[in-house]
């Protein structure tokens, strides 16, 4: 076979290349730059090789938060998945209803990130907070600030409240996306609701599922503004999220190389678990795939 | 095994003016073990009647009987119903046996049982190689079967409908198909109602041919019937290719005035008085001496040689006459003058529509 040969075509991706080098890989290079130097000034620069590496993997303190965060991403996968679904389930599938519940649907999306800390912030206030001023009068004892079980479980639902409506969005979307014949098939083959969903809408919607369940990963592993607004990260540490110690070491303690280095440790990490993730769903519900 | 008996109307919305009919008032017998095609053009209630019948619509006006027992109400289910769907149906997660065995085990049939029954009916589609693969990866004939053998496989069922079930086919595997469609209508002796807009396919498949237009059913018969004395003027049209031809006429006491000229009608035929249409096809339509009774003078537009026969275009005092002419007679040439026999043993009349003689 003789393919013709025209380099010119490369001058077609130029530009897609240029705008990737500046907007991700030549920031992404200055991580990994860092990531081997000891920066005492401007002009003063040390190589130290694997060092930060090293003494990040054994900082105690990041296991911690990267145990919180895995905990905390999964934790957020497993309400707002099944919920999303749920809710897609129970929306109207037309009319001016269907509109009605998906704007309503929509609305907690619309809202800036540090605004939904600071409208949780108000929220859960035991004194002036709808939410907490609730909690309290049913005689619990009730304090985001104050206990840390309690910080972390209103931080998670105030994720679950303000992106359960993506899962439902995206869900919605695909339940709308499934030919009738395939319910009126259902009835005449005399299926049960639960084996409708089974057999029918779920597996019509794993597309978007998949979609679904890495974004929510990906966003949640990065999750800042919100816990950042809401807590501060506190009480102690209860509510420290890998980004947030981030921040803390890079801008607070201004440790530039152990930060670069715990960065790509992190994007390595979101990189390795999104790919599990993806595979893991890529097999699931299609037994079998040899035979082809 | 089931006789159907409709006896309704269908109105979508509920104002109930003729206009929103999707079905206007109907009655009709399938009879049990019948091959029927429901045929007619885009949006004429096919298959509205077709989901009123398996239950999936309840009729806003009227019963369904099958086996004189009314199901007007009852559920798909229960009415023990086969649809197969324009485009395949199946279970994406099962296997093919999985998506055979799908309606029995709603039923909670044993599974020795259900495993039986799955064998026999995947023998009968020869689905039987492929009954452990992933019905997803199949082909859409093959995926059709599968829709087909899920209503085939419960062992009483009333009947099997099938909607535009050839339409995702490829053109060489419909023949196949269809074919496969005949024999196991003969093998089990099922009511088939098949619904179609193409012709061929209905005159093929069927027994008796439910003509449909404007939601309403105009003619029920055998292709014979439908070819040789069209009830309606849309049989008449949409039936065979090209359709037949249309004269306005006015009849008389002394014969009938066409384009004209005054013809005299066959003795035996009574023609009503009055205005009417009439109608030939034109595999009947040939050429005539000059001044023949009963024949007309048109001039040639086009001719168009089509192998096996000449397809002739004769402009009429503004109304085209297609002719159907043995390829082995010599052909006019456009321009010319031809006498056409329009008065002949197969020449229809239609009062409003409706043949009157």
């Amino acid at each position: 076979m003789n393919k013709p040969v025209n380099q010119k075509a490369w001058l077609l991706v130029l530009p897609v290349l240029i705008c990737v080098a500046f907007s991700s890989i030549l920031p992404l290079m200055t991580v990994v730059n860092y990531s081997v130097q000891d920066i005492i000034s401007p002009e003063r620069r040390v190589f130290v090789g694997t060092e930060w590496f090293a003494s990040v993997m054994r900082d105690r303190e990041l296991h911690a938060a990267l145990a919180r965060q895995i905990v905390f991403s999964l934790s957020v996968l497993a309400v707002e998945i099944p919920l999303g679904i749920a809710l897609a389930l129970s929306m109207p599938a037309s009319g001016w209803r269907a509109s009605a519940a998906l704007v309503a649907v929509a609305l907690p999306l619309l809202i800036p990130w540090n605004v939904v800390g600071t409208i949780w912030q108000i929220f859960c206030r035991t004194d002036i907070g709808l939410l907490g001023s609730a909690i309290k009068a049913l005689g619990l004892e009730y304090s985001y600030t104050g206990d840390a079980t309690q910080a972390w479980l209103t931080v998670l639902l105030m994720d679950v409240w303000h992106w359960t409506p993506l899962v439902a969005l995206l869900a919605y979307a695909g339940l709308r996306a499934i030919p009738d014949a395939y319910y009126q098939a259902a009835r005449i083959d005399g299926a049960s609701r639960l084996a409708v969903f089974r057999y029918i809408q779920l597996p019509k919607i794993r597309g978007v599922l998949m979609i679904a369940v890495l974004l929510r990963f990906m966003d949640s592993f990065m999750i800042y503004t919100e816990p950042f607004v809401l807590t501060g990260g506190g009480p102690g540490n209860a509510t420290t999220f890998l980004s947030q110690y981030l921040t803390q070491k890079a801008v607070g303690q201004f440790d530039l190389g152990p930060a670069a280095a715990f960065s790509l440790i992190y994007f390595l990490i979101i990189m390795l678990l999104c790919f599990i993730l993806y595979n893991w769903m890529q097999r699931l519900g299609t037994p079998g795939r040899a035979d082809k | 095994m089931a006789r159907i008996d409709l006896d309704l109307a269908h109105c979508y919305r509920p104002e109930q003016a003729e206009i929103d009919y999707a079905l206007l008032p109907l009655k009709m017998t399938f009879s049990d073990g019948g091959a029927y095609a429901l045929l007619g053009p885009s949006g004429c209630g096919k298959t509205t009647m077709l989901n009123i019948i398996s239950g999936l619509l309840i009729p806003s006006e009227g019963t369904v009987r099958i086996d004189g027992r009314d199901v007007t109400h009852a559920s798909p289910q229960q009415r023990n119903i086969a649809q197969v769907f324009q485009f395949p149906v199946i279970y994406d997660t099962m296997t093919v046996a999985e998506n055979l065995a799908f309606p029995l085990q709603n039923r909670r049939m044993p599974t020795a049982q259900i495993r039986k029954r799955v064998g026999e009916i995947a023998e009968m589609l020869e689905l039987s190689a492929q009954l452990d693969r992933r019905a997803a990866g199949l082909s859409a004939e093959q995926q059709q079967k599968i829709s087909l053998g899920r209503g085939l496989v419960r062992p009483d069922v009333a009947a099997v409908l099938l909607d535009e079930p050839l339409t995702v086919i490829d053109p060489n595997l419909k023949f196949q198909l269809r074919r496969k469609l005949k024999q196991i209508h003969r093998e089990l002796k099922l009511t088939f109602i098949y619904v179609t807009h193409d012709q061929v396919e209905a005159l093929t498949f069927a027994d008796e041919i439910v003509v449909m237009n404007r939601r309403r059913a105009v003619q029920v018969g055998a292709a014979e019937v439908l070819f040789e004395r069209p009830a309606h003027t849309f049989v008449g049209y949409f039936i065979g290719s090209p359709g037949m031809n249309f004269l306005p006429a006015r009849a008389s006491a002394t014969g009938v005035n066409v384009a004209g000229q005054l013809l005299a009608t066959l003795p035996h035929r009574a023609v009503p008085d009055g205005e009417l249409k009439l109608g030939i096809r034109p595999e009947y339509l040939t050429l005539a001496a000059h001044q023949a009774p009963g024949a007309l003078a048109a001039r040639v537009t086009h001719v168009q040689d089509l192998g096996t026969h000449l397809l002739l275009s004769a402009a009429l005092d503004g109304h085209t006459l297609k002719a159907r002419l043995a390829s082995d007679v010599a052909p006019p040439q456009v321009g010319e003058s031809v006498w056409l026999q329009v008065i002949s043993e197969h020449t229809c009349f239609y009062q409003d529509e409706e043949l009157v003689a």
